[in-house]
């Protein structure tokens, strides 16, 4: 069992602060979604998390089973187990998925071990036959002139084959059509219960009910509002933010 | 200087004019005594030294000292080129050592850093001794007369330039300095002034040599400029590749080389000359390289610059007869305080002429890339075609990024194709790719070598392995 502790947690971009003292705990096997209006700080949020370069935490603490991981590099944080699924991945010209995928795996073996080429082609095709991608994709340089819905399916193929503690999931289901959003949900049900973390970002009630989350929090300027259950997602998507803020003002 | 007279000939040269390596850090620092030296500083007695060493023949001698006033009275091309070569203390070099003594140090005297350099390189284990003094000649005589005995079978003349000149005089001299003129510029004349090494082939006509031919040349010993010399003759309808690997270990004090090549491709012949040069950071490498194809001849150009202070080198290739083909491809990879100008020269002498460049140039922090490429086709000829691609890759924002892709073409009656592109590492793909688990430097290594691939792809095996492990060096060494 572990944990991914955000504790009071201040971001700011270039002196401007994002995020103002969010605090968050997700355990093994529990999916958090995370909801709010445009620009209230959820990339940020996450990219903060992953150790983004521009990003600076002012105060606050975040805490991997127990261990602040805030001095860590963002390779260590990822070899860690943290895993961010970028709401805009980056493309890599000339770096083919395969090759990508096979530095990073190995990234995680010891000092002299050897990756065992054949094994690992045998779980990249199964890992992407789950997600129904084409194999022609495995040559083909990362995320370079991929649509918007093939970039968040190969995020998912990279999570699933780097089996991470804690997803942070940023807008994955935008971008996806109808059938490619229940894909990618078996995904990462199917990741949920060998007990990944899940920090769900998403503005939509449809993804949430294919991936049924535990918690659901509400953002807002830069720290959480509001939490409650799945039910706190529908009753966000009938009455909209405003609600939200009106309840705040009356606090 | 020694007496001289009363050396052996039979050791006076080299096979290859390479010796135990020098220092590279604190402690590690040895002493070598050669037995042939010819000093420090250049004169028309060095110049007689050496060829006398050398046992030449008169006309060498005289082509030697022709060249010499031809490099006095040239000026440094810093009109153009970098004023860079202003800090050559050309009176400070040596431009002559043969190897005499073995050195005195034994491979657990050799530094860790080093050591590991090597293994990360791939190097044989017989190799690394040499490069790390412990032994005092790389015998490349060994590793390669097998390959040598194979071609000679087929009438290949596969020799070092030296020995080439003392046993084929006649077919030496009928192409010698013919493909570059000595006075083509400063450092040819500076090369044809003190030659020594460097290869001779002669490839029979129809003779197609299937094993790509290979010789090792690294340089040595602080203050010594190499001065290699190789001529490359493919007659008629002849095949062959030639590798040409330099891994130089690190030196303390500037060192200079500058070497010419010269390649002559008859009717129908094919040449490929391949390069993967690895230079220590304090090394001027200041090289000519030029090959004429015949009637339906080709010539290919692969080169890779890696390292060095300052890389100047534009392979070219005068297409001299119909249908002729001449190819570059090339890419250069400029960390910090280095600085790789280089590019490609493509003279269409007939009708019918096809050329293709391709440069790829990489600068890493304060590391400068420049690319200088020169395509003439005069408005008379016929049916000829020229494409150039240029595209340069910046790592770090930081990177000076006076790489500019500049393309002359003169005459506009042929068509000509130019692509030119310059793109950054960002710090978001960096960052990208440190989020799944990979270093800042293993990241950087994969786009320089995603930048790369579809040329790389192209070379033997080996080279491309070998140039992948020295961009993950690099790249690894880039970052803090
Ligand atoms: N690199 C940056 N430089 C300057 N401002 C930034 C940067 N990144 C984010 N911001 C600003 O920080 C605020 C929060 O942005 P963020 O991307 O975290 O919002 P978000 O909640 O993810 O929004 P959305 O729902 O639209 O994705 C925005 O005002 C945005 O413009
Ligand atoms: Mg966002």
């Amino acid at each position: 069992m572990s944990q991914l502790e955000i504790k009071d947690l201040h971001v700011s971009i270039d002196e401007k602060a994002i995020v103002n003292g969010l605090t968050l705990t997700v355990r093994s096997g529990e999916v958090h979604a995370i909801m709010g209006p445009n620009g209230t700080g959820k990339s940020t949020l996450a990219k903060a998390v992953a150790g983004h370069p521009s990003y600076t935490i002012t105060s606050g603490d975040v805490l991997l089973d127990g261990k602040s991981i805030l001095a860590m590099q963002p390779d260590e944080r990822a070899r860690a187990g943290l895993f961010l699924a970028f709401q805009y991945p980056s493309e890599i010209p000339g770096v083919s998925i395969a090759n990508f995928l096979r530095a990073a795996v190995q990234a995680r073996m010891g000092e002299g071990e050897e990756l065992d080429a054949t094994a690992y082609y045998k779980r990249l095709y199964s890992k992407m036959d789950m997600l129904k991608m084409d194999r022609k994709f495995t040559s083909r340089a990362i995320n370079d002139g991929f649509s918007g819905g093939e970039k968040k399916r190969c995020e998912i193929l990279q999570m699933a084959m780097l089996e991470p503690k804690f997803a942070l999931m940023d807008e994955t289901d935008s971008g996806l059509d109808i059938d490619a959003l229940r894909i990618v949900a078996d995904g990462v049900n199917a990741l949920r219960s060998t007990n990944l973390g899940v920090v769900m970002i998403t503005h939509y009630q449809r993804l949430l009910g294919y991936i049924v989350p535990d918690f659901v929090h509400v953002m807002w300027n830069g720290r959480i509002v509001k939490s409650g259950d799945k039910s706190l997602a529908l009753e966000l998507e009938a009455k909209g933010y405003d609600w939200v803020k009106k309840e705040l003002a009356h606090a | 200087m020694p007496d001289i007279t009363a050396t052996d000939p039979a050791t006076a040269t080299a096979d290859n004019p390479v010796q135990g390596i020098d220092q590279t850090a604190g402690n590690f620092s040895y002493k070598i005594d050669y037995e042939f030296d010819a000093g420090t500083g250049l004169s028309e007695q060095t110049i007689r030294y050496i060829s006398a060493v050398k046992k030449e023949a008169p006309w060498i001698l005289d082509f030697r000292l022709n060249a010499l006033k031809q490099f006095q009275a040239k000026p440094l091309p810093t009109h153009w080129a970098t004023k860079d070569l202003e800090n050559i203390h050309f009176d400070k070099i040596r431009y002559y050592l043969a190897q005499g003594q073995k050195p005195k140090r034994t491979w657990d005297e050799v530094p860790d850093d080093i050591k590991k350099t090597f293994e990360r390189l791939g190097i044989p284990e017989q190799e690394r001794k040499f490069l790390a003094g412990v032994e005092a000649q790389f015998d490349s005589e060994a590793a390669y007369s097998n390959v040598k005995e194979l071609v000679a079978k087929q009438g290949v003349i596969f020799l070092n330039s030296t020995e080439a000149l003392r046993e084929h005089p006649d077919l030496f001299r009928k192409w010698f300095g013919k493909v570059i003129p000595t006075g083509d510029n400063k450092f040819s004349a500076l090369n044809s002034a003190v030659f020594s090494g460097g290869s001779f082939i002669y490839v029979p006509k129809g003779v197609k040599v299937t094993h790509p031919l290979q010789a090792y040349f690294r340089i040595n010993a602080e203050s010594f400029g190499q001065f290699e010399r190789t001529l490359i003759i493919a007659d008629e309808g002849a095949e062959l590749t030639y590798m040409e690997g330099c891994t130089a270990p690190k030196f303390s004090t500037s060192t200079l080389h500058s070497a010419v090549v010269e390649l002559v491709a008859l009717k129908g012949a094919k040449i490929q000359y391949i390069t993967v040069q690895n230079w220590a950071n304090n090394v001027f490498n200041l090289v000519t390289k030029r090959g004429v194809a015949h009637e339906e001849a080709e010539i290919k150009w692969i080169d890779c610059n890696i390292g060095s202070r300052l890389t100047m080198k534009y392979p070219g290739v005068v297409l001299k007869g119909r249908k002729a083909r001449g190819e570059v491809i090339s890419i250069a990879l400029a960390n910090d305080g280095q600085h790789q100008d280089t590019g490609a020269k493509m003279i269409h002498a007939a009708d019918e002429t096809t050329s293709n460049i391709v440069a790829k140039s990489i600068s890493v922090g304060q590391g400068r890339s420049t690319y200088r490429g020169v395509v003439h086709i005069p408005k008379h000829l016929k049916g000829c075609k020229n494409n150039t691609e240029c595209d340069a890759l910046l790592i770090n924002t930081n990177s000076r990024t006076d790489t500019y892709p500049a393309i002359t073409v003169r005459g506009n009656a042929n068509p000509t194709q130019h692509e030119a592109s310059v793109s950054k590492v960002s710090e978001e793909q960096i960052f990208y790719m440190q989020q799944r688990g990979l270093t800042e430097g293993q990241a950087m290594s994969l786009s320089v070598n995603g930048f790369v691939n579809d040329l790389a792809s192209q070379f033997p095996m080996e080279y491309s392995v070998e140039l992948k492990r020295l961009i993950d060096l690099e790249m690894e060494g880039s970052v803090g």
